[in-house]
């Protein structure tokens, strides 16, 4: 119940896209087609769902303060490595987008087809490496890191593929000269931003 | 002469015509993030500033000895060790602000200015130039946004930088803040409102659709 808990409060609340502003460039820039946006949400689905976990086990068992204790013993205790997190953690989610790419290439080539593109760029896409900061900063456990990674995806991909939809019907919209293209879609991002504003009332 | 006009298309470029947040869609993530108040706004500015100068510089110096194939891993590489720097600075003196940017100050590295920059300038030009286009997009999206930490704190609550300049109806003044700008819908409106204001003025970049 405390992890349904943790995924709503992830995918609704506490959107990554909308109430964080993470992951805007490519919000922004992938939001001109349902089908890519859709593509792209999935993608930060499976990476964030993987490598949320897998740095969460590299922060408890690597880099907190003592936590090499398991492997050098007792003299280890006041080694603190958290300085290394950054690099840590961007070097991880090179590495598994890397890995993910040659595994999707391989098995399911038709998956391939269809995120290949995103998945490079998604290395740098600042909501994989927030939702690993965030998982720090909240100090979730591994179970609740995979929760709050998928959650988290979810969230993004609904903003994107919803501000995707939005932008397809506004096509045919008489928009200002100078509004149009990027302007209207901060506007409109704003208002989905104000819409999702409701689900912060709600206590979980 | 001519030397100097480059230069200064360079370093000036970036900060109206090349704005790196309002014309090439880039690093929109922290401005919208980290303006609800002024002061965070200049200091995300100057960690910026030495993240992107620094990165822009190094990778100049190493760009004909990175291999092709691993050059964005090197990149990230260069910018995570400088942002790890940034970040121990502002700890180490700017304990309270830090608190305030949270994970803000750590995703200047996947902030796309810094990488953007590395690949399609750095990776190109000797280190003095990429220096000044480093300045020069630091300024950029610093200008942008102190601009719009400016209208989110005045509007939002009354104060710049911490000083009251509209007294709130709370503490007895005039002014009835505005808490939608503090909210993160205030933040895409004021840059859409930017955005609009600023393609009027110059028509030629006008998107057409």
């Amino acid at each position: 119940m405390e992890l349904l808990n943790l995924f709503l409060k992830a995918t609704f609340i506490e959107n990554m896209a909308l109430a964080f502003f993470l992951g805007m460039c490519s919000f922004l820039a992938v939001s001109k087609k349902v089908d890519t946006a859709l593509g792209l949400g999935v993608a930060v689905i499976f990476v964030l769902g993987i490598t949320t976990p897998l740095n969460n086990l590299i922060y408890t068992y690597l880099l907190k303060e003592g936590a090499l204790t398991w492997l050098l013993g007792e003299k280890a205790a006041t080694i603190d490595l958290e300085f290394l997190t950054f690099i840590a953690f961007i070097a991880t989610i090179a590495a598994v987008v890397q890995i993910v790419e040659m595994a999707i290439d391989k098995f399911s080539p038709a998956l391939y087809g269809a995120l290949g593109v995103f998945l490079p760029l998604i290395a740098v896409n600042c909501a994989i490496l927030g939702g690993a900061l965030f998982m720090v900063q909240r100090e979730y456990d591994l179970a609740e890191s995979t929760v709050f990674g998928i959650g988290a995806g979810t969230g993004f991909a609904l903003a994107i593929v919803a501000l995707a939809a939005i932008r397809e019907k506004m096509k045919y919209s008489n928009v200002p000269h100078g509004l149009r293209g990027l302007g209207i879609t901060f506007i409109t991002a704003g208002l989905m931003a104000m819409g999702f504003m409701i689900f912060g009332g709600i206590q979980l | 002469m001519q030397m100097n006009k480059d230069t200064k298309e360079i370093l000036l470029g970036p900060v109206y015509l090349k704005n790196p947040i309002t014309l090439q869609v880039l690093g929109i993530c922290s401005a919208l993030a980290v303006t609800t108040q002024l002061q965070t706004a200049i200091v995300m500015s100057a960690a910026l500033m030495f993240v992107l100068v620094g990165s822009n510089v190094s990778i100049s110096l190493l760009r004909n000895k990175i291999p092709g194939s691993i050059r964005v891993i090197t990149q990230l590489a260069v910018i995570a060790s400088l942002v790890i720097v940034a970040d121990q600075i502002m700890k180490a003196y700017l304990f309270e602000v830090s608190k305030q940017l949270s994970v803000f100050v750590g995703l200047i590295i996947t902030n796309c200015i810094v990488m953007g920059r590395a690949e399609a300038f750095a990776m190109a030009n000797p280190p003095l130039k990429s220096a000044l286009d480093g300045i020069g997009n630091a300024l950029g999206y610093g200008a942008l946004l102190i601009l719009v930490g400016f209208f989110r704190e005045l509007l939002g609550s009354g104060k710049l930088l911490g000083h009251v300049v509209l007294p709130t109806v709370n503490n007895g003044g005039w002014y009835n803040p505005n808490g939608l700008m503090v909210l993160s819908p205030g933040a895409f409106f004021i840059i859409g409102l930017l955005i609009w204001a600023q393609r009027s003025y110059t028509s030629s970049m006008q998107e057409d659709h």
